[in-house]
């Protein structure tokens, strides 16, 4: 089978395989489609698109947040994938991986969805409460559709995780410890085997996620993984600077900053 | 076969199954297994039901409303005295069985989440019986209503963490009871309350519940050497109702499901998820519910705390779609119309969650034959509602 867009960034990154995630519609759609564009500057070779939802599980106070402002703003899954063409626009070449819940899925319908995806641009996506059992005829709609559909393992999923990772398409998301998505100020140290059991039984490109917002945390995992995800730690800087990014006076100021953060995570 | 599910991958029909993060998967695998070990353990079950029996008041009495029988002048109605368990509702036939398999499994901690705190109550209780260490996720506004419950739960030795996200209600106390589990999925259990959640929760809950309906069932043969015609529960998440219908699923008995209409099934104020919903995905379950056109989960409305949830347990989604039980909306208005009926008529002052069952009942035996009988689950009594009844009562005399 012909590699997807996002497999063949994540095998082409050099350490580290770098992948922030931005909620659609955080502060505003303009802002997302600005971030974006900075984020592929500051060196992002794959960009998560969050999908806001009233009710998010895995996320933790700080998306939570985030995803209620975007839905005030009026943000849903089809404004959010409209925004793909506008990044386009921009410039952003980097593959775009729509990262939802599934009800607002299973509310457009699978294949709409798909449909949607591939005729946006997009190039993959993740649903982090479509486990392996549940996500098999997903998996196979995406694959004919040439989009990555991105797996997830976890600190408890023992003897799920090579058949976890053995059939993982695009890159794998490692989730780094128990809990929801947030800061964490260190990993456990049996974070560390548990990776690298993940690494050795996966044939795609390991990114670790949640809870990763330092250069140190991105240091003690070269050589352990491929790559990081990192969401909360951009949506904190971004709800910082919300006022300060519609004020067109100070919004490339403050995008700037959000880019060299970003870029201080990159080369570390 | 009704009864045969779920099936290997937790489904009801096209209902069920386990959409979380893949972090509590495991700890489902787990919890099935245990659960599936421990049902086929006479000594857990004995444990189970002498617990039922000599701690919680089971069996609960089928009571004849003979009064009320002669003014609908209908079919006979039967109650099924659930507001007589210990703790005042049907929610601790299930958190005695849950928090004895948890114990069993030897997890110490266990979370819960709750709306009006009945299930909050009921897991603390069984907690401090038990000696197991007991966390309650309630929403703030909840913790505002029913500051009485709160209050009750600290009692029984419970903390009450009050969570501000979201709506502030039972959906997001839920939501937040499960991403406690999954940072703690190691060493706690969590303790659900109703026929929601991912497989095995639905079918572990009802399995705990449908002691009801298996009372109910010999009481009624007991007393009448057959089945009755009829059998009504009110349905929030469902875990009453299904406890009440699933023994009579293969028999000709009608069964009739009450949702709350809230102001009405034409106004935004309503809680009918089978009358209103669509198809999706709530707190790792595939059923019906109240959303949006964008998939977005809207807050429901009713009086009653208990029926206050914007899903429903998968089980009841597959019966309301393949037709074998029946689901009516019923109003504010009617269920307080019903509830107030039968406490003159009976003495009996039910929960204004069992009084939506009772409205349907009442109408269905109004034009039933005498020689038949109609059996409502009275799942709760109603000293918690009073003052919800009273200011119910002064709004519409305005």
């Amino acid at each position: 089978m012909v590699k997807t867009k996002v497999e063949e960034a994540a095998r082409n990154a050099e350490y580290p395989l770098f992948i922030p995630f931005i909620m659609a519609g955080d502060p505003d759609p303009d802002i997302t489609v600005e971030l974006a564009m900075q984020l592929q500057e500051a060196g992002a070779h794959i960009l998560e698109l969050g999908i806001p939802y009233s009710d998010p599980l895995a996320d933790g106070p700080l998306l939570q947040r985030s995803a209620a402002r975007a839905l005030e703003q009026g943000m849903s899954l089809q404004r959010a994938m409209q925004l793909v063409p506008k990044m386009r626009d921009k410039g952003v070449t980097i593959p775009v991986i729509i990262f939802t819940y599934f009800n607002p899925v299973m509310r457009m319908g699978e294949e709409l969805f798909l449909d949607q995806v591939n005729e946006m641009g997009a190039d993959g996506v993740l649903i982090p409460d479509l486990p392996y059992e549940e996500s098999r005829d997903i998996e196979k709609k995406a694959a004919e559709r040439g989009l990555a559909n991105i797996s997830l393992v976890a600190p408890t999923s023992g003897a799920r995780i090579e058949k976890i990772a053995q059939e993982a398409e695009g890159f794998l998301y490692c989730v780094s410890s128990l809990g929801v998505t947030g800061t964490r100020d260190s990993f456990p140290p049996e974070a560390y085997t548990f990776i690298e059991k993940v690494k050795a039984n996966s044939k795609a490109p390991v990114a670790v996620g949640f809870g990763i917002s330092t250069p140190e945390q991105v240091d003690n995992l070269h050589g352990v993984c491929d790559g990081v995800i990192v969401g909360s730690a951009i949506m904190r800087k971004v709800e910082e600077c919300t006022s300060l990014m519609q004020d067109p006076e100070k919004r490339t100021k403050a995008l700037a900053d959000i880019k060299s953060f970003v870029s201080s995570l990159i080369s570390s | 076969m009704q009864t045969m599910y779920p099936d290997g991958k937790g489904r009801f029909g096209n209902f069920g199954g386990k959409f979380v993060p893949e972090t509590l998967m495991y700890a489902l695998e787990e919890l099935e297994n245990s659960l599936n070990d421990a049902l086929e353990d006479s000594a857990f079950l004995k444990e189970y039901h002498d617990t039922l029996q000599e701690y919680a008041g089971r069996p609960t009495p089928l009571t004849y409303a003979e009064r009320l029988t002669k003014e609908l002048g209908g079919a006979s109605v039967y109650l099924k005295r659930e507001d007589l368990l210990h703790t005042g509702a049907h929610k601790l036939n299930n958190a005695i069985g849950q928090a004895l398999l948890a114990k069993r499994m030897g997890k110490k901690k266990i979370v819960a989440e709750t709306g009006a705190g009945q299930h909050g109550v009921a897991t603390a209780t069984v907690c401090a019986r038990l000696g197991l260490e007991c966390k309650v996720f309630m929403g703030e506004e909840d913790t505002r209503r029913q500051e009485l419950n709160v209050f009750r739960m600290e009692l029984l030795g419970a903390e009450v963490v009050p969570v501000d996200s979201g709506s502030k209600t039972l959906k997001d106390a839920t939501n937040e009871a499960i991403r406690y589990w999954v940072a703690n999925v190691e060493d706690t259990f969590y303790l659900i309350g109703s026929v929601v959640g991912p497989h095995p929760y639905p079918r572990m809950v009802r399995d705990f519940q449908r002691i009801i309906g298996e009372e109910t069932k010999s009481q009624f043969q007991q007393l009448t050497n057959r089945l009755p015609e009829a059998v009504c529960a009110c349905v929030g998440g469902g875990s009453n109702a299904i406890g009440m219908f699933y023994p009579f699923l293969e028999d000709e008995v009608k069964l009739y499901g009450a949702e709350a209409a809230g102001q009405g099934l034409n106004t935004e104020k309503h809680a009918a998820t089978i009358s209103k919903g669509t198809k999706g995905v709530i707190h790792g379950s595939l059923t019906y519910l109240i959303q949006d056109e964008n998939g977005q989960i809207i807050e429901p409305y009713s009086i009653s705390a208990g029926l206050d949830y914007p899903g429903i347990g998968p089980e009841h989604a597959h019966l309301a779609e393949s037709g074998r039980v029946s689901y009516e909306g019923v109003t504010d208005k009617e269920a307080i119309e019903a509830l107030s009926y039968l406490t003159k008529t009976e003495g009996i002052l039910p929960a204004i969650e069992s009084a939506h069952a009772l409205h349907i009942a009442f109408e269905k035996a109004k034009h039933m034959k005498k020689e038949e009988a109609v059996v409502i689950c009275l799942s709760g009594r109603g000293d918690k509602d009073v003052h919800s009844i009273k200011a119910f009562m002064e709004r519409e005399s305005e």
